[in-house]
């Protein structure tokens, strides 16, 4: 039990970017863009913001989003955990308003990688600097190895283990599927068949095209600040129960010790210790979907299925509306939007379903929300868990 | 395509007129304390490094022994390995990458411990296995650095 003259941190503001094509933006323009909306749904203003925590690809980048967006935080953070950083950004953040060092975080994301990248990053980039490699990463570098790549060794060896199948890895993308046919925003909306999955092309076996993430353009936002500064604004607060983080290795795929076995199941335990709840008190969960692959390994991580069982977990519906863990119920990275680091998309569906703002995809009483973020190759996790109810 | 058409050859095809010169395997830029390693491998060795105190094998090179901290000197290593996961990559932009689809990028574990990279080069892609038994050869990359590649023992 929390000590009652604790400050509690709650998000009091989401929203999202328009998405998933935004070629007359810039990524700052993004940032913009979601943060004025999630400042409007929070009903505060830029004045009211003290605190900014973000992450991109160069140093200092938080330092750069304040300057774009004029604020002049004394609160800021960039932790940058690859596609976990936002839910790392709202613990830190969360810690922040509890020690009473901030009033009011701004959290944003912002990405054009669809306009400005292309379509080849997420599938068959990597390794063309593969002699740049900085320091320690030269060593799984000089290969071939793709993004995708890393992801597809972890399946073959869940694969090999525990008798995983391809079409159980594809049903994770025909759930995604159904439920991105109820966002209008979302990058693909006709339904596909596990069999259409399986007969798109294979990218790094056993993955297909239809078993990567989308490439997007678009942005998300949240504001986080203290449950006595959310009581006179007009959303309904959504407490941060808990939230823990951690890292199994970072570009050498060869320093996981088990590819069955995501940084999850360190994250996972801890933050519902923290948030003194258990995976069967979650009601709605939003599982970053880089890859099929990366969901069936986070629902044994986070303990919602024995490990080896999240196959049969995933193809028996575990997934979908109505399932035992209804999840991505935007559509997810694999058919909505992925702009890069999609985790902040996480944070603002989980904050949607707990308000009852979820749409045709709202789960029904929706209390306790679970968003994971998992970045790099499989490298990091990060929980956090939210809640509709004061702790 | 590339060297004879064999799946896993990455020996580069001979220049065709108004082709790009295939593009060599990249090389690394050895970090001092891995200087010994890519050496040794340009000369058709494997070599690990042995913590004097505790014996664990460890790879990648690193300042002290992962496990007890103890300070590590180099052995040679067997060349042998079973293949702990694969996948046959199938797209890649990147070169020399690209020339070479498809081709099989592998974790391996070493008889003496430590899990590498590697690419499984010598058989067709559909032959390799999770489990597999496999054993090092070596291709030189520059003055300083070769590498370890990994085919059927």
């Amino acid at each position: 039990m929390s000590a009652p003259w604790r400050r509690r941190a709650v998000v009091a503001g989401v929203a999202t970017s328009d998405y998933p094509h935004l070629p007359d933006f810039s990524e700052h323009a993004v940032h913009a863009q979601a943060a004025q909306r999630a400042l409007d749904d929070a009903g505060l203003t830029w004045a009211d913001v003290d605190g900014l925590a973000t992450t991109g690809f160069f140093p200092m980048y938080a330092t750069g989003v304040a300057e774009y967006l004029g604020l002049h935080p004394t609160y800021y953070d960039e932790t940058n955990a690859g596609g976990a950083s936002f839910e790392v950004l709202v613990e830190h953040a969360a810690y922040a308003i509890e020690a009473g060092v901030a009033e009011v975080v701004l959290v944003t994301y912002g990405s054009v990688q669809l306009s400005q990248m292309g379509r080849r990053l997420g599938t068959g980039g990597g390794g063309g600097a593969a002699a740049m490699a900085p320091g320690p990463a030269i060593y799984d570098a000089l290969w071939g190895n793709t993004l995708v790549g890393n992801y597809a060794l972890a399946a073959r060896r869940h694969m090999h283990e525990y008798g995983t199948t391809p079409e159980q890895l594809a049903s994770v993308a025909v759930t995604m599927r159904q439920h991105a046919a109820h966002n209008p925003m979302a990058q693909y909306r006709d339904p596909v068949t596990v069999e259409e999955v399986l007969s798109s092309r294979l990218v790094a076996d056993p993955l297909h095209k239809l078993d990567c993430c989308v490439i997007s353009d678009g942005g998300a936002a949240c504001v986080v600040t203290s449950a006595e500064r959310a009581a006179d604004l007009p959303s309904a607060p959504v407490y941060v129960l808990g939230g823990a983080h951690a890292t199994s290795h970072h570009l050498n795929l060869s320093a996981a010790s088990d590819l069955t076995v995501s940084p999850a199941a360190q994250s996972g335990p801890l933050a519902f210790e923290r948030a003194g709840v258990t995976p069967d008190d979650v009601d709605v969960a939003q599982l970053y979907d880089s890859f099929t692959i990366t969901v069936v390994l986070t629902v044994e991580d986070l303990g919602f299925c024995a490990k080896g069982e999240g196959g049969p977990f995933v193809e028996k519906g575990g997934l979908a509306l109505g399932g035992k863990l209804p999840t991505n119920t935007d559509g997810g990275g694999l058919s909505a939007c992925h702009p890069g680091m999609r985790g902040m998309f996480l944070v603002v569906e989980a904050v949607r379903q707990l308000r009852g703002q979820a749409g045709a995809t709202q789960v029904a009483d929706a209390r306790v929300a679970v968003a994971h973020g998992t970045g790099g190759m499989l490298s990091t996790g990060a929980t956090l868990v939210l809640g509709r109810e004061a702790p | 395509m590339s060297g004879d058409g064999r799946p896993g050859d990455m020996r580069p095809l001979p220049a065709v007129p108004g082709e790009r010169p295939p593009k060599p395997r990249p090389a690394p830029v050895p970090e001092p304390e891995a200087a010994e390693y890519w050496k040794a491998a340009r000369d058709g060795r494997l070599v690990v490094q042995r913590c004097d105190d505790c014996g664990r094998h460890q790879l990648y090179p690193r300042a002290r022994c992962l496990a007890c901290g103890g300070p590590v000197s180099w052995v040679e290593a067997s060349g042998r390995a079973v293949v702990y996961s694969y996948t046959v990559i199938r797209q890649n932009y990147a070169r020399p990458f690209r020339d070479w689809i498809p081709y099989v990028v592998a974790l391996v574990d070493l008889d003496e411990g430590p899990r590498v990279m590697t690419n499984i080069v010598g058989c067709d892609p559909e032959a390799v296995s999770v489990g597999m038994a496999v054993r090092a050869r070596f291709e030189p990359v520059s003055e300083e650095a070769g590498i370890a590649l990994f085919e059927p023992a």
